[in-house]
């Protein structure tokens, strides 16, 4: 049962940072190997605006959120517009270039002492039994709630707006999309925004959890095997995927070792990629796209 | 073309000698003059930082091979590495194996990994390669954490300096030569492979791969190949590595080793074997560059701790600044340079490629 409840908490947090993963991706072709980066600098802009303004968690978390989201807009108006349309090769070390100089920027201005911002804030984060002895923190329950109004919302926004309308246009044909009179820019951009926010939203709550310290970066990785398993382009794909790669840590960790549960993600990864590398709600064609 | 002004090739012998104009022939005499009296002026610290670069440069080799000729991305470089120094490291310490037989062994390993996470290009491309190779890379590195925890050589495994017959590789000198002809070996060889049939055939399928296909180049056997040669050259530089450092530890082997590897080929110049040197050694000594700086300029002490996040950020943004403003890298800086010269004081329209 706490290995069901754990790999819940940990799904979850990986489809939060997962899904601005394929945000880009789907808009841009970009994949964004900084996306761990983006999620610690989430953690700390929280930790900074309880440091310096609001004790409150709810304002203090949106307003890091408005950090996070102008973060993503930065990103893509100071680097990644000069290479839109490169290769996608250079796209790619960019973003790895950039996850190095956002690691290298969080130690200059917060040093790499751990870091309890919850503390801070003065909130415990209780344990809740639940049926069958197995327990889940506070934070554990914010997960999976947020994890599911950033589905729904997505959803509704992609399927019915007018802007999620031109951003799936813009994913689709953006040649087209810009004839339309659709500006890419701000189209890229936006995937940009939702990806820093989504990622700096499950930063801002595992550093609740747990705690905030450099190394977090580390759960940024493990979610390409995430988007992998359930299709670079697919977005409902990722909560199976996240399921998935969530089970085989839990059981890597249960049943082989700790170090197993490092590995196991990318296992998964390898096996995706031999028997049905579209993942599992990916199209076929995007193997030939990128 | 020429390299030269007036230079022009009349002969076949001409057109396959490794080195053009007697110019470049002066030059090269110079350099290995320079390199090998070098190890009897410098400094212990400058010894160590060139066969630092020495050792880089093999790995970089491959890569290049790999990524700029034969067009495969690779992230698992420091998989690769860390397969080699694990080899060695494990056969020392289980059967005290000397040298002879870890280098090569090694290299077998290496080849089998090349073959193995190889065979993933065969149907991939781009970055679902990248991301297949970044998958290789965790679960080597998971094996040999793996290892030293179960025997419990959690701090590190400590290897004896290697001994070839009677000699001990032992003193720094004896080290840097012994790098310097690895290095001289890896490079020859690299550069005889870019301009033989299989360095056309990966060009080829670096460039289009279905128009490869089409005239004749078999893609899957060449991707192979070009996997088996990165992995091969990348694990015997990991056991080289293991030998020098004496001391092989996962901590060593993490993505930003990849990275730094990656950051060598694209700031020199990707399909360039000269990029690939330039690289090699702006990577190598940035960080020791940084430090000179900022004892240059008496960064107080309370900042000194700073001195690695500094490097991570520098180096971050260095490679943003050449993949943004110079994608060529340091090779189209020269070539330009060197175009501008060719013919001075008249200009000339640059030709040449990087």
């Amino acid at each position: 049962m706490q290995i069901i409840v754990n790999t819940l908490v940990l799904a979850s947090m990986y489809s939060l940072i997962g899904c601005g993963f394929v945000m880009i991706y789907r808009t841009s072709r970009v994949v964004n190997l900084a996306q761990g980066e983006l999620m610690a600098m989430g953690g700390y802009f929280l930790f900074t605006v309880v440091l310096a303004l609001f004790k409150d968690p709810l304002p203090s978390f949106l307003v890091a959120s408005i950090f996070s989201l102008g973060l993503g807009f930065m990103v893509y108006f100071f680097l990644m517009r000069f290479l839109t349309g490169e290769s996608i090769f250079a796209a790619i070390l960019t973003t790895i270039a950039l996850g190095i100089l956002l690691r290298g920027l969080i130690t200059l201005i917060w040093t790499s002492q751990l870091r309890h911002p919850l503390e801070k804030m003065g909130i415990a984060n209780n344990s809740h039994a639940l049926i069958g002895d197995a327990v889940v923190s506070t934070f554990g329950i914010v997960t999976l709630v947020s994890a599911f109004c950033l589905y729904l919302g997505l959803f509704l926004c992609l399927k019915f707006t007018r802007v999620g309308l031109r951003m799936r246009a813009v994913g689709e044909n953006p040649l087209l999309a810009s004839r339309r009179g659709i500006r890419l820019h701000n189209y890229y951009a936006l995937s940009w925004g939702i990806a820093a926010f989504t990622g700096g939203l499950a930063g801002m709550i595992q550093s609740c959890d747990a705690i905030l310290e450099p190394g977090m970066v580390a759960i940024g990785l493990k979610t390409f095997p995430v988007v992998l398993v359930g299709g670079l382009d697919s977005l409902a794909g990722i909560i199976p995927g996240a399921l998935i790669v969530a089970m085989a840590e839990a059981v890597a960790i249960n049943y082989i070792s700790p170090q197993a549960s490092e590995a196991a993600p990318f296992v998964v990864l390898l096996i995706m990629l031999l028997v049905r590398p579209w993942g599992l709600f990916g199209t076929k064609e995007e193997l030939e796209r990128v | 073309m020429p390299f030269a002004s007036g230079y022009f090739k009349t002969s076949y012998r001409e057109d396959l000698s490794l080195v053009e104009t007697r110019t470049r022939r002066l030059f090269l005499i110079l350099l290995s003059a320079a390199l090998v009296a070098f190890p009897f002026i410098a400094s212990p610290f400058l010894l160590d930082l060139s066969s630092q670069v020495f050792l880089a440069l093999v790995g970089a080799l491959a890569l290049m091979l790999l990524t700029g000729f034969a067009g495969q991305i690779s992230l698992g470089h420091a998989g690769f590495i860390a397969a080699g120094a694990y080899v060695t490291a494990i056969l020392f310490k289980e059967l005290s194996a000397p040298l002879w037989v870890t280098l090569p062994a090694s290299g077998l390993v290496g080849a089998i990994l090349g073959v193995i996470f190889g065979l993933p290009s065969l149907r991939l491309k781009g970055v679902y390669l990248a991301l297949s190779t970044l998958a290789m890379h965790f679960i080597v590195v998971y094996f040999g954490a793996e290892y030293e925890s179960r025997r419990d050589f959690a701090t590190g495994i400590v290897i004896k300096p290697p001994a070839i017959g009677p000699f001990t590789i032992r003193d720094p000198v004896t080290w840097y030569f012994v790098l310097l002809f690895v290095a001289v070996v890896a490079l020859i060889f690299s550069i005889n492979l870019v301009r033989s049939r299989s360095g056309r055939a990966w060009v080829a399928i670096r460039d289009r791969e279905v128009v490869a296909e089409a005239i004749g180049v078999r893609v899957r056997l060449y991707k192979l190949s070009a996997f088996v040669t990165g992995a091969v050259m990348t694990s015997v530089s990991g056991c080289l590595f293991a030998y020098y450092r004496g001391f092989v530890s996962v901590e060593a082997y993490t993505l930003f080793l990849t990275i730094q590897y990656v950051a060598m080929i694209i700031i020199g110049g990707l399909g360039s074997i000269l990029g690939t040197i330039l690289g090699t050694i702006f990577v190598v000594l940035l960080p020791y560059t940084i430090d000179a700086a900022g004892r240059a300029l008496h960064v107080p002490d309370r900042l000194t701790t700073y001195m690695f996040a500094m490097q991570y950020s520098a180096f971050g943004l260095i490679m943003i600044i050449f993949l943004v403003f110079e994608p060529g890298g340091l090779v189209a800086i020269w070539t330009r340079a060197r175009n501008y010269f060719i013919l001075w004081p008249f200009r000339r329209k640059a030709f040449g490629r990087y």
